[in-house]
């Protein structure tokens, strides 16, 4: 008895100790991002900052993606692909469970792609699920997605944020209660401010080893230097401020990961608009563009240089920079023969970030040297979606567009860069149907090569992807292969 | 000069105010660095011989910035008290000759009705809806000063009005308009020009505050506000970008308040009694 007590005391106070040693490492994170989600259903809005929260961490797909963009196996264990390409057979993994705690079957696949390629879906990325002719459950653990054509990318679309398996029971509150099958549940939101996950003990594969996280929605440049300073967040992903990343770099409390993105940085140019509609002329302005200056001079160094829209870590990535090398003189006399030898003036219309609003002073300043005047406007991002994004009043504009591998868009002729050729249409439909990597690849190099040739756009830099975290952290993604912040291998060391 | 050396405030106010007024006039003819030209690979550089004040994140010099930066806020600055006083003025001559009036009523209550609005946030609200220029934030600062002037011109034409020797005009045969022109506005000028110093300065700020939130002048024209906002990420390593274009507001608002309670002093008669 006596001796139990002892015992006991000696127990506890080891207890104790092991708990304080334990205490070291701590569980919780708060993660700032730029963006605040508008809603909180990844399947019905283009919003990125959906994903940036919920991708993987609450919502996941039949496939995912990985930390290098790898397409990995998701919900789905595995697959089969019938011989003709056009049949897809996933087996489920079995015991997954939403976390409400309903269990995840194939029935909630069938009713997740059919919702998303249904006439009246909302979903921003419609033509991922465009090839789907049907879906069909073989047995609760199997789903067999046929499709009207074989489609190369069909696995890879299968992984993106618009594309995550949700369930009928809890689809209805779903812009404000999130229920999906990942490591992490949704626990709080608090509108204006932060969203609160936390771990899901139910999780069908490797857990989580933080049991909350928190996202705070940080944009202005300023506040986010402070509140990484002050150690207010953790970790700042996408960080908004490249001239600060020095000063972090330099201070052991905290770490700089500098990443790729899928965001190709471009000067989008209004294509129907006279005179930009010549070709002559978005040649002369895509010579007049001296790349490293608006690296150098907009993200401080931070970027690789891109003369179409395709990313530099691709490995179909041809490198077509040469194509508009800076060379002013050759701008003015390409001005000249399309009849602009005195210039002309066009608007140049900005949204918030600072690569579109430094990059479009220095772009003002080079486009005058050569003899085009710009009218500069700061819009913020509604303006510039009402006005330029769907409007299309507009001569140029900057933004970076950061969905992976969307080529696509310039096959789309009332895309708001209003590119509308057939044969790239054609080529592209071709691509779509070419499930050969090597012919893929050869497409896709053709495609590259039109669009840099006809001089769509400006192409500027790849957006690079710059994270600031506590010294600690690690599991963090270093790069940014689609929007996401995915917080299931995160961790701190002790 | 000895009316001038009565007041303490008004040497130092007009010498300020000559050094930023100078440098607009001169950044019309020449400046160190054609500020529309950027340099990137000379951006951020401390002070030195070759640029006194630094360049900014473009590499451009930042004293020819402030200089056209000068010129810009006095530029709105000047025009914005201009569309003030003109319109305002007459308004508040037409109120007080009408006194009790349905014109008087209208004239004011409309004031009031622009004064019931914060005048930044009217300002903003023009900006936001006929778009962000240096010529939109001019209309949008002169029309807050309208009220400002018309209250102004009321108050002290009426308490004129009561004179002797307006009654005498009136006796002549000249009508309101006439007196209004010809006795009241010469003696309620040196009012308006105190009041046109004061309003001068919070135009200055006004510009500098809508360039800061992106609504005033836009680039490549330089502006105070837009280079401390331009600059306020890299206050932590650079504090020279915003030290300077916030030294400049900060001397050019001192300085013109300066000038106006120095013009005050001369001009009140009451306040002049009073020191002796």
């Amino acid at each position: 008895m006596r001796l139990g007590k002892i015992g006991n005391g000696l127990f506890s106070v080891l207890a104790l100790v092991a708990s304080m040693g334990m205490a070291q490492a701590k569980s919780d994170i708060v993660v700032a991002l730029q963006l605040e989600p508008p809603h909180l259903d990844p399947t019905s809005a283009a919003a990125g900052a959906i994903d940036s929260v919920l991708y993987s961490n609450v919502f996941e797909g039949l496939t995912r993606f990985g930390p290098d963009g790898s397409v990995n196996p998701g919900l789905a264990e595995s697959w089969e692909i019938s011989a003709d390409g056009k049949t897809y057979t996933f087996h489920l993994r079995s015991g997954v469970k939403f976390h409400d705690g309903t269990d995840m079957t194939a029935e909630d696949v069938k009713f997740s792609l059919d919702r998303a390629r249904d006439d009246d879906s909302a979903n921003a990325q419609k033509a991922l699920f465009a090839g789907i002719e049907n879906v069909e459950v073989v047995d609760p653990q199997t789903v067999k997605v046929t499709l009207s054509a074989p489609a190369g990318n069909f696995l890879f679309n299968m992984a993106w944020g618009d594309a995550v398996i949700v369930a009928p029971e809890s689809i209805e509150n779903i812009k404000s209660n999130p229920v999906g099958t990942g490591a992490f549940k949704f626990s709080n939101w608090v509108q204006g401010d932060r969203i609160d996950l936390e771990k899901n003990t139910d999780y069908w594969g490797t857990p989580a080893k933080l049991d909350k996280a928190t996202f705070k929605f940080i944009s202005d440049p300023t506040a986010a230097f402070a509140s990484v300073m002050a150690e207010d967040v953790n970790a700042f992903v996408s960080f908004p401020a490249p001239e600060n990343l020095p000063q972090f770099d330099a201070d052991p409390r905290f770490q700089v990961l500098v990443g790729s993105t899928e965001g190709e940085t471009i000067l989008s140019t209004n294509n129907k608009l006279p005179p930009l509609d010549n070709l002559k002329v978005r040649k002369a302005i895509a010579h007049a563009i001296d790349r490293q200056a608006i690296i150098d001079g907009a993200m401080f160094g931070y970027g690789t240089p891109i003369g179409t829209h395709f990313a530099p870590h691709n490995p179909d990535y041809v490198d077509l920079t040469g194509n508009s090398a800076y060379d002013p003189e050759l701008s003015k006399e390409l001005l000249a023969e399309a009849g602009y030898a005195d210039g002309f003036t066009t608007t140049l219309k900005l949204p918030p970030p600072s690569y579109a609003r430094r990059g479009g002073e220095i772009i003002a300043a080079q486009l005058r040297a050569v003899g085009i005047e710009t009218e500069i406007s700061n819009l913020e991002w509604a303006q510039w979606l009402e006005q330029v994004f769907k409007g299309k009043d507009y001569g140029l504009t900057i933004v970076s567009h950061t969905e992976p591998m969307d080529i696509g868009i310039y096959a789309r002729p009332d895309y708001y860069f209003q590119y509308d050729k057939p044969e790239f249409q054609k080529l592209f439909e071709e691509l779509t149907v070419e499930s050969d990597t090597e012919k893929r690849s050869d497409l896709l190099k053709q495609a590259q090569t039109m669009i840099s040739e006809d001089y769509v756009n400006g192409y500027l830099f790849q957006l690079a992807f710059p994270t600031v975290a506590n010294a600690k952290i690690r599991g963090l993604w270093k790069d940014a292969p689609t929007q996401a912040t995915d917080l299931t291998a995160v961790y701190w060391e002790d | 000069m000895n009316l001038l050396l009565q007041s303490r405030t008004l040497i130092p106010g007009a010498i300020l105010t000559v050094i930023f007024a100078g440098a607009a006039i001169v950044s019309m003819f020449w400046v160190p660095y054609d500020t529309t030209v950027l340099d990137i690979a000379n951006k951020i550089k401390s002070p030195s011989f070759a640029h006194p004040f630094g360049t900014d994140q473009f590499g451009r010099d930042i004293l020819s910035m402030i200089m056209v930066g000068a010129r810009t806020s006095i530029a709105v600055a000047l025009v914005a008290v201009g569309i003030g006083m003109v319109a305002g003025v007459p308004l508040g001559l037409a109120a007080a000759a009408r006194k009790g009036g349905l014109l008087d009523e209208f004239i004011m209550r409309m004031n009031d009705l622009v004064f019931a609005f914060p005048s930044l946030l009217i300002a903003v609200m023009i900006t936001a809806v006929f778009g962000a220029s240096a010529l939109n934030a001019i209309i949008a600062i002169g029309i807050f000063n309208i009220p400002v002037f018309a209250r102004l011109t009321r108050g002290a034409a009426l308490s004129l009005w009561s004179r002797d020797y307006i009654m005498a005009a009136r006796v002549a045969g000249k009508g309101s308009a006439r007196i209004s022109l010809e006795h009241i506005l010469p003696n309620v000028s040196n009012l308006l020009i105190v009041q046109g110093t004061i309003q001068f300065s919070l135009g200055i700020l006004a510009e500098a505050g809508l360039s800061y939130v992106g609504l005033g002048a836009q680039p490549p024209l330089a502006s105070w506000g837009r280079m401390l906002a331009d600059s306020q990420t890299m206050i932590s390593f650079a504090p020279h970008l915003a030290l300077f274009p916030g030294l400049a507001i900060l001397l050019t608002v001192l300085g013109l308040n300066l000038l106006g309670d120095g013009l005050r002093d001369i001009f009140d008669p009451k306040l002049r009694r009073a020191r002796t």
